[in-house]
């Protein structure tokens, strides 16, 4: 992709050893060999939960008659968040042969990409390359003369970060609001229309070429494995000199990261904080440059590797106010289904904006901490842990800043009642 | 009107999906390019195609961002606020935008060609501070980038500082 000259068409793709791993396995490796293929070589899924990808797919009932799905996850919407964009904008081909893949693999005869509504040069530029690879055989009926049918379809979304959640993406691509579901059963035996399922990110699908042509051994070799194998896109943003994507092993540090790759900071005023997996994971401090940016790392480190949006802020910014912008977000974005969820948001972000505007309570800082205890796995999805990360985490590092806003506000306000004297 | 004047994407979006109500995002993004907005009368009629009822439409129309149940301006301009495009200026910029229109976000222009909307993020945070204008992204904005935006919008009705197919840091060029 980043060759000069590579326009991301059929030809360059194919001249790249584009459709090559699609003609080795299709017909030729049995769909149960591709699944264990991924397997072995320890593909994690790309968009933030990191499940082993060939796990997922093995999940499907092996002896269910009728149609199965695939959905590939584009509603790239995670704050701090933009390497799928660059996946389908400028190597559209790639994707799509991972897609016919993995549908061969799952035996899916239809696959649907579920893109976000404000991508339109993404939409687009898929639906061209859809139509060059059907014109070449790669997708649609009878692929490569096999009689293996692979339909995919790209179905835009209309602007609702919920909708990366996948059984919302599912219930979004039915035509409903996207509401996530109560999970069990799992989409990989109720899925889209109550069929067995597969979704799985953009960056996900977009290794699979490589770990048929390569083999799994030579993905699992790069990264840290066994349990954070292959490559990944991570996304730098903020106070940086280059901020951009990076296609790094995973495995390296945040410091090299940052200051070899992303260039450092952007001024002489030092690193102050990370968000290390876009804007649900919780805040790193410097003292977290040397952890690895691996699954298990930022795990134990007490974030997470997300969907490898890595933002990065200097001394300087507010650590109140980073918490507020990102409840902004997901006051916005929560979907209303779970009430923790939906009115904890709510009063999260009045709690924060009363602070930050100089008008907090002392008592304010356990009514934050409650809050998030009471949402904290009490929602059908993930969203509601996510909006209180970078609440606890602010709250963990730099208590001090909440404290002093507060402290201000108190000394500076009258008291409402006083006690009236005898005369 | 969408079966009279889009009939063959109608019948092309339906094909896709063996549940027609699938089809619903899809034909609501086709009436909202159509019209600018989803009207009332677009809402019936996608019940009609979908074969379900009017607010089936209307409750999975107020779900998403995207769709507006009023006319806005020619040129609706997002501008993303999240996070990490106010890391990096986009409060100073949205001040810039609605002094330059004289609106605020929410608003509408009285010539109704600009409408200013603050947004959460649209997948650009590498490059920001940015927003989107109808279809088209624009990326690492400054205020003389959003004045000749804007001249160019007034002007063309497009502007060539919009950005392409998308890859930060750009590739290195020998």
């Amino acid at each position: 992709m980043s060759q000069p000259g590579y326009s991301g068409s059929l030809a360059d793709y194919e001249r790249a050893g584009g459709y090559q791993a699609l003609r080795k396995v299709l017909g030729k490796v049995p769909p149960g060999d591709v699944t264990e293929m991924v397997k072995k070589s320890g593909l994690r899924g790309r968009g933030g939960a990191g499940f082993p990808t060939g796990v997922k797919w093995g999940f499907l009932p092996k002896d269910y008659q009728g149609p199965r799905y695939l959905c590939c996850n584009a509603d790239e919407s995670e704050p701090g968040t933009f390497k799928d964009r660059q996946l389908i904008e400028r190597d559209p081909h790639q994707m799509l042969e991972g897609i016919a893949i993995a549908c061969y693999a799952i035996g899916a005869e239809t696959a649907y990409i579920y893109i976000r509504g404000e991508f339109v040069l993404g939409a687009r530029v898929l639906e061209k390359a859809l139509a060059e690879a059907r014109a070449a055989g790669y997708i649609g009926r009878n692929v490569l003369g096999t009689g293996t049918t692979i339909e995919i379809w790209v179905h835009r979304g209309a602007g609702a970060y919920i909708c990366g959640e996948e059984t919302a993406l599912l219930e979004s691509l039915e035509g409903k609001r996207g509401l996530p579901r109560v999970k069990p059963p799992f989409p990989a035996t109720h899925g889209l229309y109550g069929k067995p399922t597969v979704v799985n990110n953009v960056e996900t699908l977009a290794n699979l070429p490589h770990i048929v042509t390569k083999g799994p051994e030579w993905f699992a070799s790069i990264g840290s494995p066994p349990k954070s194998t292959g490559t990944r896109l991570f996304c730098v943003s903020g106070h940086v000199k280059r901020p951009g994507n990076y296609e790094v092993p995973m495995g390296i540090t945040f410091r090299e990261l940052i200051y070899e790759h992303a260039g450092g900071m952007r001024s002489e005023k030092p690193l102050k904080a990370i968000i290390p997996g876009g804007a649900s994971a919780a805040f790193f401090t410097p003292e977290h440059l040397d952890v690895k940016l691996d699954f298990e790392s930022v795990a134990a480190a007490g974030s997470m590797l997300g969907s490898g949006g890595v933002t990065v802020m200097e001394e300087g910014t507010g650590m109140v106010w980073a918490a507020m912008k990102l409840l902004e977000f997901f006051y916005h974005e929560s979907c209303g289904k779970c009430t923790p969820c939906r009115e904890g948001s709510s009063w999260l972000l009045q709690t924060l904006r009363r602070i930050h505007a100089g008008h907090g309570r002392t008592a304010d800082l356990a009514t934050l901490t409650e809050l998030c205890q009471n949402i904290a796995g009490r929602t059908v999805c993930a969203f509601g842990d996510a909006e209180i990360a970078p609440i606890l985490s602010t709250l963990k590092y730099w208590r001090h800043e909440y404290e002093e806003l507060i402290r201000q506000a108190e000394a500076s306000r009258t008291p409402e009642l006083v006690m009236p004297g005898r005369h | 009107m969408l079966r009279e004047k889009y009939k063959n994407e109608v019948e092309q979006i339906l094909n896709r999906y063996p549940v027609r109500r699938s089809a619903m995002l899809p034909l609501l993004n086709l009436a909202q390019q159509e019209e600018g907005y989803v009207s009332e009368a677009a809402m019936k009629e996608i019940a009609g195609i979908l074969r379900v009822t009017p607010p089936q439409v209307y409750e999975t129309v107020t779900f998403y961002t995207m769709l507006n149940l009023k006319p806005i301006g020619k040129f609706h301009i997002q501008v993303c606020k999240s996070l990490m495009c106010a890391l990096i200026g986009s409060d100073a910029l949205l001040g810039w935008l609605q002094g330059r229109l004289g609106i605020k976000a929410g608003e509408t222009t009285p010539d109704r060609l600009f409408t200013i909307s603050t947004v959460e993020c649209l997948a650009a945070c590498g490059t920001g501070p940015m927003m989107q204008v109808n279809d088209d992204y624009y990326e690492r904005l400054t205020e003389e980038k959003v004045d000749r935006i804007l001249a160019d919008l007034k002007r063309d009705g497009t502007s060539a500082l919009k950005s392409g197919p998308f890859m930060w840091p750009e590739p290195v060029k020998t």
